[in-house]
């Protein structure tokens, strides 16, 4: 990977552990409906609130789905076991969250970047989601509050945790791996990866050091992190932190903070230090998990197309870079672009207006009317702002773009009729042709309003120029 | 039945053929069970909770179902005293602990739910050392148990109460759990059969969780056939719990009587005088059980278990450290006590320290430790080790021994507080008992003879997992003899 400086003399390190609740119909270890937003604890049941006697049975769609999510990240898929994570906290009915340690599910994957850059996945592991806790009074926090509410419908909700290794670079490779994860997830339909609905979280450990230096210094992790901007924000924000830091002779604390959006900052949680030591130990409650090697030749078998493949389809045809058409793959348009190419669509002009132009989404628009609206740009029928207007317009309503741009009255004008006008402009004003004549393109743009004016702008500008060019050319 | 120990128990399988013919009704059955708990309760205190209204109910609902010619199970009016760490619906359940104060289960456990639909009438909660942590059910928060046939002595634990209300004639039929000997200690003491099936054999759900890997659910019964009987109805997959063994067996009676001469004995060394505590009269009587078995035609020889020298120290860092994780979440937040403090940690602290009793924090402590960071390797990883070195040992002597044999308790029942101020030699009493339940086999422990102080002494029957009808049929001679 190449060097990449952050500031000065400074490489910026970030490791992040992405956290997707699966979308399975039921909870990880009972029968309670996964489901966000209903009243507070009605999706609960002995098991998830951690009753005594009860005891948890793994929900085998959620280990599928993790299996599914680690082959697609190019994880091998190992016998694990649960593991008890030991700690106290009202939101965790047991007061220990079954998570997994030494031994988890997907084991040394990566994950490609549209940019082709590789960034190592250290494991993939499953784990039962908390309860939700809101603290009444001022402050909103635990301290101070005059007391507390917990919301168990999410206690037990199965999670996976995708932890890469330290080996982002820049704010840009952070925001892309997020979004890359996002895709693949969304791809496998195993979450609905919604950031600002916290059913993707995100947590980055960041540190920095000099250029040229081989160990790693002391990295904060950053929590409350809810959208890839904030993401940026908090990389920098505690990037720079740590740089001023060295500058003054001093070093960070391992600890973790809280990402604070409003005031642009991070601020201090608890230290690592007198944080709680977590007593790992393997989920006496739990079998291991063997998966059997039919299980996992299935899983890649049944792989759906994953975003790099597809944008590398895409690239290869439309003949542009596959960073290019990231965006469109990232909307899910890539199999509309492919029809559209089929259809007749000259493809760099398909990814242009995909990109640009169709960033709210697909709407009424068909492959096929994209196709004719390309044709007719191409052959200068419609000019590039009207074509603009024209996509607007199929989005909301539909249609065929010969009808429509007859009713806008985008009919193209005949290039006669241009010939004609522009040859009178030349004759009614000889002083500026003579310029133009002579070199000065400053008139050029006279000349084109004047035709544009005259045809209330339905001239193709192109078609213009070209014909101001013939005429000087062969005077 | 005169005198608080019944010469002549009934048996719940004669009870169950009488209630089932009509010959006499549940509820007669069960009233002249709670005439016999009215006398003698207050002396024993075998229960924390008697439920007479409840058991009311169902011995009638049995008798309306065979007034209607119904089928119904193999324990039609056969009284039961669940151990108080077995969840009821809508009934206390305590585990002898101030912390769940005011709970009520919302649900019965696996164990409680066969026992219904098997026509049992559930006569009460028993008591027991505080979370089963205990040998001599000292440590209930709620008072000792006394032994039936002693008043001054210990019934032995943590099952102590369910061990009494047997040998009182309480109930004919007890159910137990049996961490590290829970259930065949406090049997050997009482002078009653007790069972500790194959981990995974009967349903951990609903059970108050000691330590998850060694706890098991099992049967008190005053014969070996009707613990055999009750193991049949409570055993069996149950879904709802992940180490349940889907292809466990089911019928425990197939050679029940018949003869051994084609078996194989090993009577374990360690356990006759190898490890020091265990008393000679024990011993000697564990040897007339060796002889019953020669008799018999079985061919018995002396074998080495050697890793039983580091089972008592292997579970002592097992069970807490498990127990350390699986008592956090009495935590005052949800249920049971809570006492309250000016901030959450602190209303954890308080509570935690009223509810729970001496020896559970002693365990929570010791556990805790036992997996702290830098400690985990020595202590818990050690343990591990051990419990794999036994199994190796087992798996060795099972390859030519069709059953193990050993004394169960190393001494007969104790007088109150003798041991209470002295946990080591407390722990000592589960030395013969604790094998099986690091390894998860079952093992029985039958009344044979009594001690110079007139207290019965058990003998124990090993078998490898699964084996529970061989372990039984070995029992059955050894009680056929002792008769």
């Amino acid at each position: 990977m190449k060097q990449e400086i952050f500031k000065d003399t400074w490489e910026l390190i970030v490791g992040l552990e992405v956290h997707a609740e699966l979308s399975t119909q039921t909870k990880l270890f009972c029968g309670c409906l996964n489901q966000f937003g209903n009243e507070p604890n009605t999706n609960v049941c002995p098991v998830c609130l951690g009753l005594p006697g009860s005891l948890p049975v793994v929900n085998e769609t959620a280990v599928y789905f993790a299996m599914r999510l680690g082959r697609a990240l190019h994880c091998s898929v190992n016998r694990s076991v649960f593991a008890r994570k030991n700690y106290f906290y009202p939101d965790m009915p047991k007061d220990y969250q079954i998570s997994q340690y030494d031994l988890p599910t997907n084991l040394e994957g990566y994950l490609e970047l549209p940019s082709g850059e590789i960034i190592g996945i250290e494991r993939a592991h499953i784990e039962e989601d908390t309860g939700k806790t809101t603290h009444i009074g001022t402050s909103g926090r635990i301290s101070g509050a005059d007391y507390s509410l917990v919301d168990y419908n999410r206690a037990g909700v199965p999670l996976i945790e995708i932890v890469s290794k330290p080996e982002i670079r820049t704010i840009e490779q952070a925001k892309a791996y997020v979004s890359e994860l996002r895709g693949i997830i969304l791809a496998l339909e195993i979450s609905d990866a919604k950031m600002e609905e916290g059913s993707i979280r995100v947590d980055a450990n960041v540190s920095v050091r000099e250029i040229g230096e081989n160990d790693l210094r002391t990295r904060c992790e950053i929590k409350n992190v809810n959208s890839l901007k904030s993401l940026g924000r908090a990389i920098d924000y505690e990037a720079n932190r740590h740089i001023g830091l060295y500058k003054n002779g001093e070093s960070p604390r391992q600890e973790t903070r809280h990402w604070d959006e409003n005031a642009g900052r991070t601020r201090s949680g608890r230290s690592k230090e007198d944080a709680e030591d977590y007593r790992y130990f393997p989920e006496p409650d739990l079998v291991p998990l063997n998966p059997s090697e039919e299980t996992i030749t299935k899983i890649d078998q049944e792989m759906p197309e994953l975003p790099s493949k597809r944008r590398e389809k895409l690239a290869n045809l439309t003949g542009v870079k596959p960073s290019d058409v990231a965006l469109i793959v990232e909307r899910n348009h890539d199999a509309f672009a492919l029809n559209v190419i089929e259809d007749g669509g000259l493809p760099d002009q398909v990814v242009k207006h995909l990109v640009n132009n169709l960033s709210a989404g697909l709407g009424e628009l068909t492959a096929e009317a994209l196709a004719q609206l390309v044709q007719m740009e191409n052959k200068s029928e419609i000019t590039s702002t009207q074509a603009k207007k024209m996509l607007g317009e199929l989005v909301q309503r539909g249609g065929t773009p010969a009808e429509l741009a007859t009713e806008l009255g985008f009919e193209a004008i005949d290039t006669n009729e241009v010939e004609n006008l522009v040859d009178q402009l030349i004759n009614e004003h000889s002083d500026e042709w003579e310029r133009f004549c002579s070199g000065d393109t400053k008139v050029q743009g006279f000349f084109v309003g004047q035709v544009m004016k005259a045809t209330s702008g339905q001239a193709d500008g192109k078609l213009i120029n070209q014909i101001l060019n013939e005429r000087s050319t062969s005077k | 039945m005169s005198g608080m120990v019944p010469n002549q128990y009934q048996s719940a399988s004669e009870i169950a053929e009488l209630v089932s013919t009509g010959e006499i009704s549940a509820i007669e059955i069960l009233e002249r069970h709670l005439n016999h708990i009215e006398e003698y309760e207050k002396d024993v205190h075998a229960f924390n909770l008697v439920t007479i209204d409840e058991a009311r109910a169902a011995a009638e609902e049995t008798d309306k179902l065979i007034a209607k010619g119904k089928k119904v199970g193999p324990l039609a009016g056969v009284p039961v005293a669940i151990k108080d760490n077995l969840c009821t619906k809508g009934i206390p359940t305590t585990a002898s602990s101030k912390i769940l104060e005011g709970w009520k289960p919302p649900y019965d456990a696996t164990v409680v739910k066969k026992l219904k639909e098997a026509g049992a009438t559930i006569v009460g909660k028993t008591n027991l050392d505080e979370f089963a942590m205990g040998s001599s059910t000292e440590n209930s928060a709620f008072g000792p148990t006394r032994n039936p046939h002693d008043l001054s002595r210990v019934p032995g634990g943590s099952s102590g109460g369910s061990a009494a209300a047997v040998a009182a004639g309480f109930a004919p039929i007890a159910i137990g759990s049996d961490t590290g000997g829970s259930i065949r200690q406090p049997a050997s003491l009482c002078g009653v059969v007790g069972v500790k099936p194959t981990y995974g054999g009967v349903s951990r759900y609903g059970l108050l969780a000691f330590a998850s890997s060694l706890d098991q659910v099992g049967p008190f019964a005053t014969s070996v056939k009707d613990a055999a009987i009750v193991h049949e109805v409570i055993g069996g997959y149950d879904p709802l719990d992940s180490t349940s063994i889907e292809q466990a067996p089911n019928s425990f009676l197939d050679v029940f009587d018949k003869d051994i001469s084609k078996l194989k004995v090993g009577v374990i060394s360690e356990l006759m005088g190898g490890i020091d505590g265990i008393t000679h009269e024990v011993i000697e009587q564990t040897n007339k059980a060796v002889s019953v078995l020669s008799d018999a035609g079985a061919q018995v020889e002396e074998v080495s278990l050697p890793a039983a020298l580091y089972c008592l120290s292997a579970y002592y860092l097992i069970a807490p450290a498990e127990a350390s994780s699986n008592l956090s979440r009495y935590d005052g937040v949800r249920y049971g006590l809570r006492i309250d403090g000016s901030n959450l940690n602190e209303m954890n602290v308080n509570t935690r320290t009223e509810g729970f009793g001496d020896e559970v924090k002693r365990r929570i402590m010791l556990g805790t430790y036992a997996l702290s960071a830098g400690y985990y390797d020595a202590y818990y990883g050690k343990a591990l080790k051990v419990r794999r070195l036994l199994a190796e040992n087992f798996a060795d002597l099972y390859r030519n021994y069709d059953v193990l044999l050993s004394p169960t308790s190393p001494c007969t029942a104790f007088k109150l507080g003798e041991k209470v101020s002295d946990p080591m030699t407390m722990y000592v009493n589960d030395v013969c008992t604790i094998p099986s339940n690091l390894v998860g086999h079952p093992a029985i422990s039958i009344p044979f003879g009594k001690g110079q102080d007139g207290m019965p002494i058990g003998v124990q029957i090993l078998a490898p997992p699964m084996k529970e009808p061989v372990m039984y049929q070995v029992a059955h001679t050894l009680e056929t003899a002792a008769q």
